[in-house]
């Protein structure tokens, strides 16, 4: 391929003055200057989350209000900065949820450590943590910034889900066991 | 009124003396709290922000449209800035040179504040006399006082300079010298040529900058269209003079941290801020008194008898300061800082051989003249 040399044109004498290039750029600055603002009022307006936004870890439940979780403990082995604590417990015989292998005792996040890696959600089987739009977490002392059960299932709410993964299980069981008999 | 206006530009009273002196430094000082208002809102609406709009006054900040107004308008915020800077710790680093140190701010503003002295903004007649609007009425030799006092600023900057005893507000301080001996001589120079053409000879009042102004009658009187190359010349001048944005070498914050007050915190920090500021309002009025007309605006009498004609010329007067003051922020937001070498080469292969082309032109209009 032939190369084009572009001949580099001379400045004429009005360009070397530098003043028509000021006045352009006074009027590209006055331009800018008459368009409406870009500055969202932060604390009264809030900016729009996308669908897929890494915020606040949270635990959510299913949408027959069963919690998710049955402690596996493997988010608290991925996270980097073993920011999740798990207590696991049993459920007891009599709930409802007794089909389900077991759920946290307790369940603590420190946001003081939380890097919002989502490593967590992702290697969640029971998909039962999530990052979701809250991206403003503040609290007064060290102790306000561990979120516990109570507070990561208040922040989390029921999301759809599509599985009902233990409620299948529990099908299958009871009809193998009745096609066995 | 009229006379209120008399005795209180004129009168020998030391109550009027005091309440002039008083009420000048007043309305400085607001000016120079007000451009940083301005500054920081017109480079907010350049860069598409909003500017400062929060800070209300708790007793005023709930009247229901006055109190928003003057919080969207960010009008409270020069004061909470002054009480920020009044209340801040006043800190001495240990390693500069302290007496110098302390002196240096003081240095920098009195000159600014003495300047206003010889400053006219305005005029009025009484009893068939014209005085002009101005502490000193034998201002004569104005404009040689104004910018004999007004380049002395740059001891201040050279003073805090070598005073911090560091090497990035020394750097400072040698730019802030070098540059304002560069422009100060292309300055002169055009100023030389207008004087020429406003003061007839053998006339009294031949440095006076009221008689300037008055050489100005009419739109197309104004100097800058008689002498446009003088202006553009002494446009660039002020705004090296005021070490403003193109030409902030002094304290071109990217290169040199913070340039000569890098050392400076509190209110001897602000302080610096309210000179910087009383030199840009001095250069702006020089450039108004002697290119734009002054208090004249066409077509409508500024100048002569009653009270409204006068109070209308200092409107004038400070509208065009309103807009020189908005002229330095915009012209910071358009051109980038030049570099040092550049600044040089600018002031002395340029705009000197230019200054002194066109004070020759004149001569040789005028000698051809008669």
């Amino acid at each position: 391929m032939a190369i084009k040399v572009v001949e580099r044109r001379p400045l004429t004498l009005l360009e070397r003055t530098y003043l028509p290039q000021i006045l352009a750029g006074l009027k590209v600055t006055w331009d800018n200057m008459m368009r409406p603002s870009v500055t969202l009022q932060y604390p009264e307006e809030r900016p729009a989350i996308p669908k897929n936004y890494r915020g606040v870890p949270t635990l959510v439940m299913d949408p027959n209000g069963r919690e998710k979780c049955v402690s596996c403990q493997l988010c608290e082995f991925v996270c980097p900065p073993k920011a999740i604590r798990i207590t696991p417990g049993e459920i007891s015989e009599d709930s409802a949820n007794a089909h389900v292998e077991k759920a946290p005792k307790e369940f603590e996040i420190n946001m003081l450590r939380c890097i919002y890696c989502g490593l967590c959600q992702e290697v969640c089987p029971e998909e039962a943590i999530w990052l979701q739009s809250q991206y403003s977490m503040t609290g007064l002392s060290r102790e306000a910034m561990v979120n516990n059960k109570v507070k990561l299932y208040e922040l989390g709410g029921t999301l759809p889900d599509g599985h009902h993964k233990w409620d299948k299980k529990k099908e299958e069981a009871e009809k193998q066991a009745g096609g066995h008999h | 009124m009229e006379k209120l206006l008399h005795d209180l530009v004129l009168s020998p009273a030391w109550y009027f003396t005091a309440a002039r002196g008083v009420t000048l430094i007043l309305i400085v000082m607001t000016i120079a709290g007000y451009s940083v208002l301005l500054e920081r809102k017109a480079s907010a609406w350049i860069q598409g922000r909003i500017g400062p709009n929060r800070t209300i006054h708790p007793l005023i900040g709930w009247i229901p449209f006055v109190g928003t107004f003057l919080a969207k308008g960010g009008f409270i915020q020069p004061a909470a800035d002054g009480g920020k800077f009044l209340f801040k710790e006043d800190a001495l680093p240990g390693h500069v040179r302290k007496p110098y140190y302390i002196l240096a701010p003081i240095v920098a503003l009195a000159p600014a504040l003495a300047v206003l002295v010889m400053l006219p903004f305005g005029e009025f007649t009484y009893e068939g006399k014209r005085y002009a609007i101005s502490l000193t009425q034998g201002a004569d030799v104005g404009v040689l006082f104004m910018f004999a006092i007004s380049s002395l600023g740059v001891y201040g900057i050279a003073l805090a300079g070598w005073s911090a005893n560091s090497k990035f507000p020394f750097l400072g301080a040698v730019r802030g010298a070098a540059q304002l001996v560069s422009y100060e001589l292309a300055m002169g120079l055009t100023v030389l040529s207008v004087f020429l053409a406003t003061s007839a000879a053998g006339e009294d009042h031949g440095l006076s900058l009221v008689a300037m102004v008055d050489h100005q009658q009419g739109f197309l009187g104004w100097n800058i269209f008689g002498h446009p190359v003088a202006a553009l010349v002494f446009l660039i001048c002020v705004f090296a003079e005021t070490n403003r944005h193109p030409f902030d070498m002094p304290e071109s914050e990217t290169d040199l941290v913070g340039g000569f007050h890098t050392e400076y915190g509190a209110f001897k920090f602000g302080i610096f801020f309210v000179a910087e500021y009383s030199h840009m309002v001095i250069g702006s009025s020089l450039f108004i008194l002697m290119f734009l007309g002054g208090w004249h605006l066409p077509f409508v009498p500024t100048a002569g008898a009653g009270w409204v004609a006068p109070l209308l010329g200092v409107a004038a007067f400070f509208l065009k300061l309103c807009f020189f003051l908005f002229f330095f922020v915009w012209v910071r937001w358009t051109i980038p800082r030049f570099r040092y070498d550049q600044v040089m080469r600018i002031g002395w292969r340029v705009l000197l051989p230019v200054a002194v082309l066109n004070l020759l032109a004149y001569f040789a209009w005028y000698a051809f003249r008669g």
